[in-house]
């Protein structure tokens, strides 16, 4: 079991790698320092996150940022992607300048390379290339057979391409989106060795390509491994309204907030623990839905979301209309 | 900074004979941590962190079906590489659910774990342990398990076997092990005690192996110790004169004590031994007599090591002291640990630098 232990750390430098995606160089010790503790920098392996508290209209909330590469100096590497149109926490990140000092938690792993593999697959999407780029150089350093597809929506995407191309050589594949490129997922998975794992992390619907063709290959579910965040869904964020009639509560939902958000903001009591749309917890019945439901959930199985019965709020929404709820609330 | 680990993280332990593990959970706590070994349909052991992901019960407290465990509390199931397979009441699986997997390899009729960073669990760094194969040379150890000390106090107790004269008097021991001179060597992964004893009558345990009433002998003891944990300790003895130690055995009995040292915990450890020898392979009274002579119900020569080891770390726990006071009798033990705490601080800058230790 892994504690999260948070700390003081500052902002050493910035860099940017694509026009939306910026490169953060974190130093931990700086906090540790004025905090009288002993250095605290832990080496994150491959896949690892960090928490990093970001203020979001005057509110704090944490995000969580994969680390990228080794880290051997000392210093923690995230990557932020800007949203557009939100006011969310890559706007904060982006507001910040080198010598900032930020709220951070030391790494932690949730998408766990595993060793000694007969052969690896690694896929990755637009910004998902970040804990993909680390298990790259990790695999390379360790001899391993691996070989990395990674998909973005135009070349000016692309980030750590340089990096990779010498380090993977040929075992890259780059695909652009916007010059007709596409990824062959069948073939790419026939081509893996047998017993060979799979590392899945980008957007929904190549996340959901990508479990539908391992399916099809008929290899084993554990042997593919993915990381979600749930902030992609099938459409684009839109405001939308919520009615809960066994609360008589009516609220709106704005574009940049979730809905487990607003349902809480609204005062409606809540239980809820991963907010990435895996564990479940948050779950509501739906009554009605007057708009398309998006379900960005990996909780629900593909029959459940389309039975359209219950909603993921922490991740789902509905993009535009009004959308009815029932809550586990009931009278003494 | 905290006190330096007694042990480093990054090296095989043994942590189970092969013949310990079958179809049947076995918890066991190696270097502080609890894991749960069980043999696959495939003959391979699978080695998990000893907590399910979602409520932390001891998965050893379940039950296996085929190469999966099952949580005993809400059925859980995870495969030998630690992963998640099974959800109840849902009809996906959380992505993060998984326990931790420890590299483990079968080796020398040991069952080698890697605590540390799975990265660098090379098992070309398993060591040389040959001896216990069953092969060439043949005995029937056992085990300590939870012995109520450092494990570096066991490595003490076997890299100066002066101790013999005083702990064993009645079966190895003997005066002439004091004045003889000993010579200590090492290179960075290992240490060599090395100590020949010229014409003298045997000590009762070698006579009787010998079995050459009245004769006098040269007797040698050759112990390697292979950090973090493992010690081979040849030894025998030879009739005098006949050229042993210019390296011709033929007259003579050579066996060789082997011992593999896991940390349990700071305070504990797990020690497996074995005593071989390249004689006599097919006499199992022989065999059976050795394993008696070692361990039997307290009156064995490692049931007399095991009462002063535990003795002796309760003392250090009343009395802590550190350093100990040295004699020149402990160059092999203090190379020993010197060795060890390399491996420790070459981790430690490791895993501050984010790089793979060598």
């Amino acid at each position: 079991m892994q504690l999260v232990r948070w700390c003081v750390a500052r902002l050493v430098a910035t860099r940017d790698l694509t026009h939306d995606i910026r490169l953060f160089v974190i130093d931990p010790a700086e906090g540790d320092a004025s905090s009288g503790s002993a250095s605290s920098f832990v080496a994150p392996t491959p896949g690892s996150h960090i928490q990093v508290e970001v203020l979001i209209g005057g509110r704090v909330e944490t995000r969580s940022y994969s680390t990228v590469g080794p880290c051997a100096d000392g210093l923690y590497r995230i990557a932020v992607k800007r949203l557009a149109a939100s006011r969310g926490g890559s706007a904060y990140m982006w507001s910040l300048t080198p010598g900032a000092r930020l709220k951070i938690a030391h790494p932690r792993n949730q998408f766990e390379l595993a060793w000694a593999k007969p052969a690896y697959l690694l896929l990755a999407g637009g910004i998902g290339i970040t804990p993909i780029y680390s298990m790259a150089l990790a695999l390379v350093a360790a001899g391993a057979d691996v070989r990395l597809i990674y998909g973005v929506r135009t070349a000016a995407d692309l980030a750590f391409a340089e990096e990779l191309r010498a380090e993977l050589g040929d075992r890259l594949s780059l695909f652009v989106d916007a010059e007709g490129e596409k990824i062959d997922l069948d073939r790419e998975i026939a081509a893996l060795a047998p017993g060979g794992e799979f590392y899945v992390c980008g957007p929904l619907g190549l996340m959901d390509a990508a479990r539908q063709a391992w399916t099809r290959s008929g290899r084993a579910a554990v042997l593919m491994r993915f990381e979600t965040f749930g902030n992609s869904g099938r459409f684009a964020n839109q405001p939308f309204h919520v009615a809960i009639p066994r609360l008589d509560l009516a609220f709106d939902v704005a574009a940049e907030e979730t809905l487990l958000d607003a349902l809480e903001k609204a005062g409606v009591a809540m239980i809820s623990d991963c907010r990435k749309g895996e564990c479940g917890l948050c779950v509501l019945p739906i009554l009605s839905a007057d708009g398309p439901l998006d379900h960005r959930d990996v909780f629900f199985s593909s029959g459940e979301k389309a039975e359209n019965s219950k909603i993921c709020t922490c991740v789902s929404r509905l993009a535009g209309g009004i959308l009815s709820l029932d809550t586990p609330d009931r009278r003494a | 900074m905290a006190d330096a680990s007694p042990y480093p993280l990054n090296a095989w332990y043994a942590a189970a004979w092969g013949k310990e593990i079958g179809r049947a959970l076995t918890p066991r706590k190696i270097c502080g941590r609890s894991v749960v070994l069980y043999r696959q349909t495939d003959g391979t052991v699978a080695v998990l962190e000893d907590a399910c992901w979602h409520r932390l019960l001891p998965l050893s407290l379940g039950f296996l079906r085929g190469d999966e465990v099952v949580c005993g509390y809400h059925g859980l199931v995870f495969d030998g590489g630690g992963r998640c397979t099974y959800m109840p009441a849902q009809k996906t699986i959380n992505p993060s659910a998984a326990v931790r997997a420890y590299p483990a390899v079968e080796r020398h009729r040991l069952v080698w774990i890697w605590p540390g960073d799975p990265a660098l669990a090379d098992p070309g760094l398993i060591p040389e342990f040959s001896r216990n194969d069953g092969t060439d040379w043949v005995g029937e150890g056992g085990t300590f398990q939870s012995l109520k000390c450092d494990y570096r106090l066991v490595l003490d107790n076997l890299m100066d076997l002066t101790h013999e004269t005083y702990v064993h008097s009645d079966s190895i021991g003997d005066e002439n092990i004091l004045a003889a001179p000993f010579e200590v060597t090492h290179t960075d992964r290992s240490v060599t005690l090395s100590r020949w004893i010229i014409d003298i009558e045997p000590p009762p345990f070698w006579r009787r192996l010998l079995n050459r009433p009245g004769a006098r002998v040269d007797r040698w003891q050759i112990v390697t110790f292979k950090a973090p944990n493992v010690i081979v300790g040849d030894v025998g003895v030879a009739l005098t004169g006949t050229g042993a130690p210019e390296g011709d055995r033929s007259q003579g009995v050579n066996g060789a004590f082997l011992a593999a040292i896991t940390p349990e915990t700071d305070k504990t450890c797990h020690y497996f031994w074995n005593f071989v020898r390249n004689f006599e392979r097919d006499n199992d009274a022989l065999t059976a007599a050795l394993t008696k002579g070692h361990v039997n119900d307290g009156k064995g020569v490692y049931d007399q090591d095991h009462r002063v080891l535990e003795a002796q770390q309760a003392a250090l726990d009343e009395n802590p002291r550190t350093p100990f006071y040295n004699l020149n009798i402990d160059a092999g033990a203090l190379w020993t640990r010197r060795l060890i705490a390399e491996m420790v601080a070459r981790e430690g800058d490791a895993a501050r630098l984010g790089v793979a230790a060598e």
